[in-house]
């Protein structure tokens, strides 16, 4: 994409994410938050969460395909590893998984 | 969230309580909600919208964009997962469509979020645009610190707290996606791998939270489906598996955890 049209996908995708945030305030009064309705919309956001996570670990589009799939795999085996060690504590999570990263690919590379 | 204990605390005398929130002093006033809310955003959500933006920053360099756009996008979008939908398909060359509604998609749980995150912050909407204000301030961070901080603030003041929070950590992911942008063509490679790795491995930690039995099962349902997804229809894989993982986990995590609990 050209320089002119990847700013008009940045100011789209603001737009469109503000869409949510939009409906968001318009429904505050109207949905149960404790009801069918608001448990779906959630669930359908767990999931294109974790797709989105997945495919950026198992299928990266980016230079994070250079490292093998095992390698990336037991990053993040590491991370979750550290995680729960250090009692549900993000920090040392994210710091061990991306640790082995780097580990891995001067390893490899 | 408590409403009912916070309620105590605004303008009556309190009596004795067997309530443990009762006791706590409910901070106010500009000074010490300003620094109760900076200190809090440097405990640790700062910096962890530092890190991850550092991961945005440098993926956006790897994919093409310039840092003012990456800038911009984290300023205006404020999402992470996105800004990587954005940047991740625009880099594996999908079309602008394709990346604005996936972008769109990925964030979508603003909805979801601003819906159950405003009626804590304001009760009244004196000024209706300050809630458009609060909502696109709004992320899974101050969210979740929100929900921790608030009962204990006074409720008169648990909109600047947010305010201060929000624009706290605003401020640290910008420096984050700009400090990943730069660094990212000074630092050996590995390195830029790591931080690259960064973001998903935040949102795959902070969704490991979730729970009860439809959410979870819609984390496993988006896995599944994103792999035939993204095989199948490459171009709305992340549509597809919000819809198809959401509402399987839905229906499947709904009617299971009736048959348990009758």
């Amino acid at each position: 994409m050209s320089m002119m049209s990847l700013w008009v996908l940045v100011l789209l995708c603001a737009l469109a994410t503000f869409f949510w945030r939009f409906l968001g305030v318009v429904f505050a009064r109207r949905i149960d938050p404790s009801g069918a309705v608001f448990e779906w919309v959630t669930c359908v956001s767990y999931a294109m969460v974790a797709g989105l996570v997945f495919r950026m670990i198992v299928l990266p589009a980016n230079d994070l395909a250079t490292l093998p799939l095992w390698a990336r795999v037991a990053a993040v085996g590491i991370a979750f590893a550290t995680y729960f060690a250090a009692r549900r504590t993000l920090l040392p999570g994210v710091v061990a998984g991306s640790g082995s990263v780097v580990v891995f690919a001067w390893w490899l590379g | 969230m408590p409403r009912g204990r916070m309620l105590n605390s605004s303008g009556q005398k309190e009596l004795p309580s067997t309530s443990s929130f009762v006791s706590q002093n409910l901070i106010s006033g500009r000074r010490a909600v300003f620094w109760r809310a900076i200190g809090d955003s440097l405990s640790l959500p700062a910096f962890i919208l530092l890190t991850t933006m550092m991961g945005f920053g440098s993926l956006a360099r790897v994919s093409g964009f310039e840092p003012s756009m990456a800038v911009a996008a984290t300023m205006l979008i404020w999402g992470l997962p996105g800004q990587l939908a954005m940047v991740d398909l625009t880099a594996a060359g999908h079309g602008l469509l394709s990346a604005v509604v996936a972008c769109s998609l990925a964030n979508a749980r603003f909805l979801p979020m601003v819906v159950s995150f405003l009626p804590t912050v304001s009760r009244t909407a004196s000024r209706p645009w300050s809630l458009f204000v609060f909502a696109q301030l709004l992320s899974i961070n101050s969210w979740a610190m929100c929900l921790k901080a608030f009962p204990g603030v006074e409720p008169g003041w648990r909109g600047f707290y947010y305010a201060v929070f929000a624009s706290s950590i605003l401020a640290a992911a910008v420096a984050g996606t700009l400090l990943g942008y730069h660094a990212s063509g000074v630092m050996p490679a590995a390195m830029v791998l790591g931080f690259v790795f960064l973001s998903p491995l935040f949102f795959a930690l902070v969704l490991s939270a979730v729970t009860g039995l439809p959410g979870r099962l819609s984390l496993v349902f988006g896995c599944v489906v994103m792999l035939v997804a993204n095989a199948l229809v490459p171009q709305m894989d992340l549509v597809v598996t919000g819809l198809v993982g959401g509402t399987l986990g839905f229906v499947i995590g709904r009617r299971l955890s009736r048959s348990e609990t009758p």
